[in-house]
């Protein structure tokens, strides 16, 4: 079973919810937990792994060679990203344009324009205890997330083909293609905000995501009590569940800016984690009937 | 004219709390930029009017006539993106997987299969509650959000701050360090980066600086709630230090940032207090920061 945390607004808990829920679940029972938020992963901070495996991940590109070419100008009429461009008597590739669509390679009359890797991130495979923890991590000047997140889930695919242990997802930000390329797959999607007109705003956009993807997904509020109680009512209104509450402390954001989990020391939050846990066993029922 | 792009490489450090208060300030020499078009949130506390709305065109979608499809399959062979999945027999597009390259039509024996321009969302040139303008974007749902838009709210504003003769853009960007975060970048005349002092605050911050790094542009740092972990807060001075990073200002943590948003309003408007004064002189501190640049 596959778990996405999303947020649409940034900083709201992500990976706050994302490396409690796992280490606490991984208490009693086999946990992937995988940070697809590769611009910006922060799970790592939280979990101290063992390092098992790690990987450079690549993007294809294509790389001109000189000799054949009759500079015909095709791969450049054929490229939708200006990538690939006639300047004079050269070819040239602009790399971070590229989407690696092979149509200017393949289309090419003398085969000039071959398709090599470019590294274009970082894979770690981490374990402690139950856990597994894989991060990917994009290489700073890279813009594009979608190609890394995707590369991403065929290694936890591969390395866990049968989906029987539970998967949590730290997602990006956001509403466009990293996150949907790191939700589309997930049996349930919980969305975690804060209660103030930002939150709900985004909130708002997540949730008509969801709907988008045809999602089952809930609300899983942080920093509860500061803002206001609009979050609640529109989740009342729209017969959205909330699933936990946890609490606007400052004992939380001590620890959290700390990078140590919460709930082993807040008994409180261990309470809202073991709420979102019967959420998902109940999911998973229901799921299987 | 002085183009301010405003990030942080992870969210809810208050970069937009901090943005609308500066555009407050700016009055009527700042135009607004929102370029955070996944989450907008600025038009909360900006108010605008919503005016001008113009509807934006980017990237391609594929569409297959079926009509004159003769199922060879070759779309899908040369597609690197599993876009065109067969459903009931039928050759289908996948729109949320569709990248847009083209590179189906090309190999379609039948011409069976067209490139059209998708609708992403809607721009907007709005007056807003100080006495000048912002331009904002509502992305649509899923929308390719390849930094085109980004450039397009940019560009909008540009524009109009060259006609009315505007001394700033203020350009509220978005998290991480992608597409639309190298799209606002590009052209920024200075960064101030908006931090918080965690271990993911942290990580973040010196990731993007090193996109902004790459730019060559100058940057400023504020680090809001800066009361919460006091060491490490001293380890964001440091990184400062270390890389000539102007020291704008530190925000102690306070949920009037939260009060004033509840009431529609920039933190300045809202707090009359230490808060207010130290925004004041934090964007006192930027013009300064900017006049020789």
């Amino acid at each position: 079973m596959k778990i996405a945390i999303a947020s649409g607004k940034g900083g709201t808990g992500k990976t706050t919810l994302s490396t409690n829920l796992s280490s606490f679940l991984s208490e009693t029972e086999s946990i992937i937990l995988v940070d697809l938020d590769v611009e910006e992963p922060n799970s790592g901070l939280f979990i101290n792994g063992n390092l098992v495996y790690q990987e450079d991940k690549f993007k294809m590109i294509p790389e001109w060679i000189n000799n054949q070419c009759q500079l015909c100008g095709n791969c450049q009429k054929v490229c939708n990203f200006n990538a690939v461009m006639k300047l004079g008597k050269r070819i040239m590739v602009f790399p971070e344009l590229c989407h690696g669509c092979y149509a200017c390679s393949e289309l090419c009359p003398t085969n000039s324009l071959p398709m090599k890797p470019k590294r274009m991130g970082e894979l770690k495979h981490f374990k402690l205890g139950n856990l597994d923890f894989i991060e990917s991590k994009l290489i700073i000047g890279e813009e594009q997330a979608v190609p890394l997140i995707k590369q991403t889930l065929e290694y936890v695919d591969k390395q866990f083909p049968k989906d029987n242990i539970i998967r949590i997802y730290d997602s990006p930000p956001g509403t466009s293609c990293p996150v949907i390329e790191a939700t589309k797959d997930a049996d349930l999607v919980l969305l975690i905000t804060e209660p103030t007109p930002f939150g709900l705003h985004d909130l708002k956009l997540a949730v008509d995501t969801m709907k988008k993807l045809n999602k089952n997904f809930g609300i899983v509020i942080n920093r509860y009590g500061i803002g206001d109680d609009k979050v609640l009512s529109y989740c009342k209104d729209n017969n959205i569940p909330i699933i936990a509450k946890i609490l606007n402390d400052r004992k939380i954001a001590d620890l959290y800016s700390n990078g140590k989990l919460l709930y082993k020391e807040i008994p409180e939050v261990k309470k809202q984690l073991e709420k979102v846990r019967d959420y998902i066993l109940k999911y998973q029922t229901e799921k299987m009937k | 004219m002085k183009e301010i792009v405003i990030v942080s490489g992870k969210g809810g450090t208050g970069k937009t709390s901090i943005t609308a208060s500066f555009a407050y300030l700016g009055n009527k020499d700042v135009i607004v930029a929102d370029c955070d078009v996944d989450a907008a949130d600025m038009h909360l506390l900006l108010k605008p009017d919503f005016g001008n709305p113009k509807d934006f065109y980017s990237g391609l979608l594929a569409k297959i006539d079926q009509e004159k499809c003769i199922k060879c399959g070759k779309c899908a062979a040369v597609c690197r993106f599993d876009a065109i999945p067969i459903i009931n027999g039928k050759f289908i597009v996948e729109p949320l997987n569709c990248e847009g390259c083209g590179y189906c039509p090309l190999v379609c024996p039948t011409d069976a299969i067209e490139m059209n321009e998708q609708n992403v969302g809607r721009l907007f040139v709005s007056n807003i509650k100080t006495e000048s303008k912002m331009v904002h974007a509502s992305l649509k749902i899923g929308a390719d959000n390849s930094g085109k838009l980004v450039a397009e709210v940019k560009n909008k504003a540009k524009e109009i701050a060259e006609n009315e003769e505007k001394k700033f853009i203020l350009v509220d960007g978005s998290p991480g360090i992608g597409c639309p975060v190298v799209s606002s970048l590009s052209g920024a005349s200075f960064v101030v980066l908006v931090t918080e002092p965690s271990v993911s605050g942290i990580h973040d911050l010196r990731r993007v600086y090193q996109v902004i790094k790459k730019f060559g542009i100058k940057a400023g740092c504020i680090i809001n709630k800066a009361d919460v972990n006091k060491n490490k807060s001293k380890e964001i001075h440091n990184f400062l230090e270390e890389e000539k990073i102007e020291f704008i200002a530190e925000i102690h943590y306070d949920e009037n940032f939260t009060k004033a948003m509840t009431y529609g309003k920039t933190i300045v408007e809202y707090d009359n207090g230490e808060i207010k004064k130290i925004l004041e002189d934090s964007w006192e501190k930027i013009k300064e920061l900017t006049t020789n640049l």
